[in-house]
């Protein structure tokens, strides 16, 4: 068992079921404790998509703002070397590494459409996502599919744009491992706004009904674009739905790396026992808009210093410290490595060519 | 005489809707992001301020239930208006929308009125890739029930917005987000222009020739009249007169304007944003051929159109898939220059 990130606030939100009991017996048999080799890959994963997504922020504004743009325009969405949406998940890196921390390269992960920590935690390469992004030819998907549609079929990663998309494909992940009679596992990533649509009630009655090896990783980070979730969803959280599905729900109440990692451990252990699915609920926090270029007036205006006081990042690099796991030598590299991969993508990425424009008639059919 | 003022298209919008809630107070929005986020286009401005959030719901991301839940009120007297964000998100609740809102009031033999106003944001062109860049509008004219209104600026937006409104059926509101005048994406200055204060309405299956032209009709839509419109100058320019046809409404669809065009032109380009297969452009190419026993062709129908491939995410890819005003000033060149078979017929 676990000790200081233990169970306290996963145990509070059992449902008042028969699952309380079964899910605590489950969770006798698991060691839940991370190693420092899962401890040193998460900060420094955390690092790389916290620079990753702070360097994108920047690097998207190039070439959208005045006087380059149309005359009374503030921002131009569709300027730049990287056009279109762009959604970043800073603050939200430990519900994707404390998750893809238990994961091999044939487990399955479904992202959303802010999908770049998934990605990263995932084992995505990194200069040909960031190709995908710039357009260019040296893409994952020849430039095709852009920032939300990341497919990387080697490490068994994609995402969509559409909100709750992410579940049926996992559960078919599922099947295909049962199937063929493998141990892997599916996470479907995706938001508390999508736990409002059919494909989330829908695909958690599938899984539970088929015992079917997927994780449903549900990230709270309270907003759905300007809608809050107390404005949208009818309980407080969304892990009590798992009761109705028969299934095990945890929520974890804190963004921490550390408390996701180990309420996951069970769940994932679960589904390669063939036992079936569980949910997991983490609330997380959104450091920027929804969208790059989202005014947020919808927002406290101190909300989002407040969130950053309690950065996962630094929270995870005291843990290693404090278990003399790290020294201060060793987080220097570990962060300079980090920030080098990322230096290195936008580099390829820049450097990259242009697909022909003819080659939009091309990858319609197999 | 009303008083005008230049106005966005979102602008013109959110005021004919802001006009009909004041007069009918069945008149409500419900959507994602459509009150203090004022709709994500802006369609719904200003609303919330005004309405209050009893007559301007916040709804949670569940499609399925609040277009059902919209044709539900429809029946039971209400007139929704429901927002959608993005027409490529139709795709979750699709069958609230075509089995039911569509085929509802067939069904009951008349018997039933839906009056809902579905409203949702169209087009590519800024790098947003596959899943939010589409039209659709020929998806939704195709099946029957619903009418199809598609502006391509602030005047004409408020009088079909209003129409739509008043309308005792379900009708598909299309707006581009490449014509609203948002500050955070650039669009064609065309679609900005004078609208009057007063509430009017503009009839549904009006088509608009809004350039008079003696060579070549391009019938068009959307932000592609818009295109069309300077494609027209630069043709014009090099001694070619475009007329340019915007239809407005896909459901009704002004037959009329479109043949007495080309019977004076003898030239047709259907340019459009959809994808070309099973589209707006075959439709009117098929009533342009099946009147050809009135009017006679210069040349055969071209076509414009994304090639039957989902918008790549690369703007050079997607600027290849959706047509461009090069493109159409292309195109009308080949068009003035090709001629029809001569001597085949029996």
């Amino acid at each position: 068992m676990a000790g200081a990130y233990a169970l306290t606030s996963h145990e509070e939100t059992w449902s008042e079921t028969g699952l309380r009991y079964q899910a605590n017996s489950y969770f006798k048999e698991v060691n839940m404790q991370a190693s420092k080799e899962t401890l040193l890959w998460m900060y420094e994963k955390m690092v790389e998509i916290r620079n990753y997504e702070e360097t994108m922020a920047s690097v998207y504004l190039e070439g959208k703002l005045p006087p380059q743009i149309q005359k009374g325009l503030a921002f131009d969405i569709g300027s730049g070397p990287v056009p279109g949406e762009m959604h970043l998940a800073a603050g939200q890196e430990p519900v994707a590494v404390g998750v893809c921390a238990h994961l091999k390269q044939e487990d399955t992960v479904v992202g959303t459409h802010r999908p770049h920590h998934f990605a990263i935690a995932k084992g995505v390469p990194l200069d040909k996502m960031t190709a995908e992004m710039f357009g260019k030819v040296t893409g994952l998907g020849k430039g095709k599919g852009g920032h939300m549609h990341l497919f990387d079929p080697e490490h068994k990663f994609s995402c969509s744009g559409i909100i709750g998309a992410s579940l049926p494909p996992a559960c078919g992940a599922g099947l295909a491992a049962k199937k063929m009679g493998k141990d892997w596992v599916a996470i479907a990533f995706f938001g508390e706004g999508a736990a409002n649509q059919g494909s989330f009630h829908e695909s958690l009655n599938l899984a539970a009904l088929w015992h079917l090896p997927v994780i449903f990783v549900c990230e709270d980070n309270k907003w759905a674009i300007s809608v809050p979730k107390s404005n949208a969803t009818s309980i407080e959280s969304v892990a009590d739905r798992a009761s109705a599905y028969g299934m095990p729900g945890i929520r974890v109440a804190d963004n921490d790396a550390l408390e996701v990692y180990e309420a996951v451990t069970p769940a994932i252990e679960r589904a390669r026992r063939g036992e079936g699915p569980s949910l997991i609920e983490v609330k997380t926090d959104r450091y920027f808009g929804h969208f790059q270029g989202d005014p947020e007036t919808y927002r406290p205006k101190d909300e989002v210093g407040n969130l950053r006081r309690n950065d996962p990042i630094p929270k995870l690099a005291g843990v290693l410290r404090s278990r003399s796991m790290m020294t201060e030598a060793e987080e220097g590299v570990i962060v300079a490595r980090a920030k080098q991969r990322v230096a290195d993508a936008f580099d390829f990425a820049r450097k990259s060519a242009y697909p022909a424009a003819q080659d939009a008639l091309n990858d319609v059919f197999a | 005489m009303s008083t005008t003022r230049k106005l966005t298209m979102a602008q013109a919008i959110s005021e004919g809707i802001a006009q009909e809630m004041a007069r009918d107070p069945n008149v409500f929005v419900m959507g994602e992001d459509i009150g203090a986020y004022g709709g994500i286009f802006g369609a719904t401005g200003g609303l919330l301020d005004k309405f209050g959030k009893d007559r301007i719901m916040d709804t949670p991301i569940s499609e399925t239930a609040f277009i059902g839940t919209a044709t539900g009120a429809a029946a039971a007297g209400m007139r929704p208006i429901v927002e959608l964000m993005f027409v490529d998100f139709f795709g979750v609740c699709m069958d609230q929308i075509y089995n039911h809102l569509a085929k509802n009031t067939y069904m009951a033999g008349g018997n039933i009125k839906l009056p809902v106003v579905l409203t949702t944001a169209i087009g590519g062109g800024y790098g947003d890739a596959a899943q939010h860049s589409q039209c659709l509008y020929a998806t939704f004219a195709h099946m029957p029930g619903i009418k199809v209104v598609v502006p391509s600026n602030a005047y004409d937006a408020k009088g079909l917005m209003i129409q739509a409104i008043r309308d005792d059926n379900p009708v598909m509101f299309m707006y581009h987000k490449g014509i609203m005048g948002l500050p955070w994406m650039a669009y064609f200055e065309g679609s900005s222009n004078e609208v009057p204060e007063a509430a009017y309405t503009i009839p549904f299956g009006q088509a608009k020739v809004v350039r008079e032209g003696k060579d070549v009709t391009i019938v068009t839509i959307s932000q592609m009249v818009q295109k069309a419109l300077v494609a027209a100058d630069e043709l014009m320019r090099q001694g070619i007169g475009a007329e340019v046809i915007d239809l407005r409404t896909l459901v009704p669809l002004d037959r009329n304007a479109l043949l007495k065009s080309v019977a004076k032109t003898g030239r047709l380009l259907v340019a459009d944003e959809d994808y070309l297969g099973f589209g707006l452009t075959g439709e009117i190419s098929a009533i342009v051929a099946e009147n050809l026993d009135t009017l006679a062709l210069k040349a055969p129908v071209k076509r414009l159109a994304v090639p039957n491939v989902p918008i790549p995410y690369s703007r050079p890819l997607e600027q290849f898939a959706i047509p461009q005003v090069s493109s159409i000033v292309e195109a009308v060149q080949k068009l003035m220059k090709a001629h029809v078979a001569e001597g085949i017929a029996a």
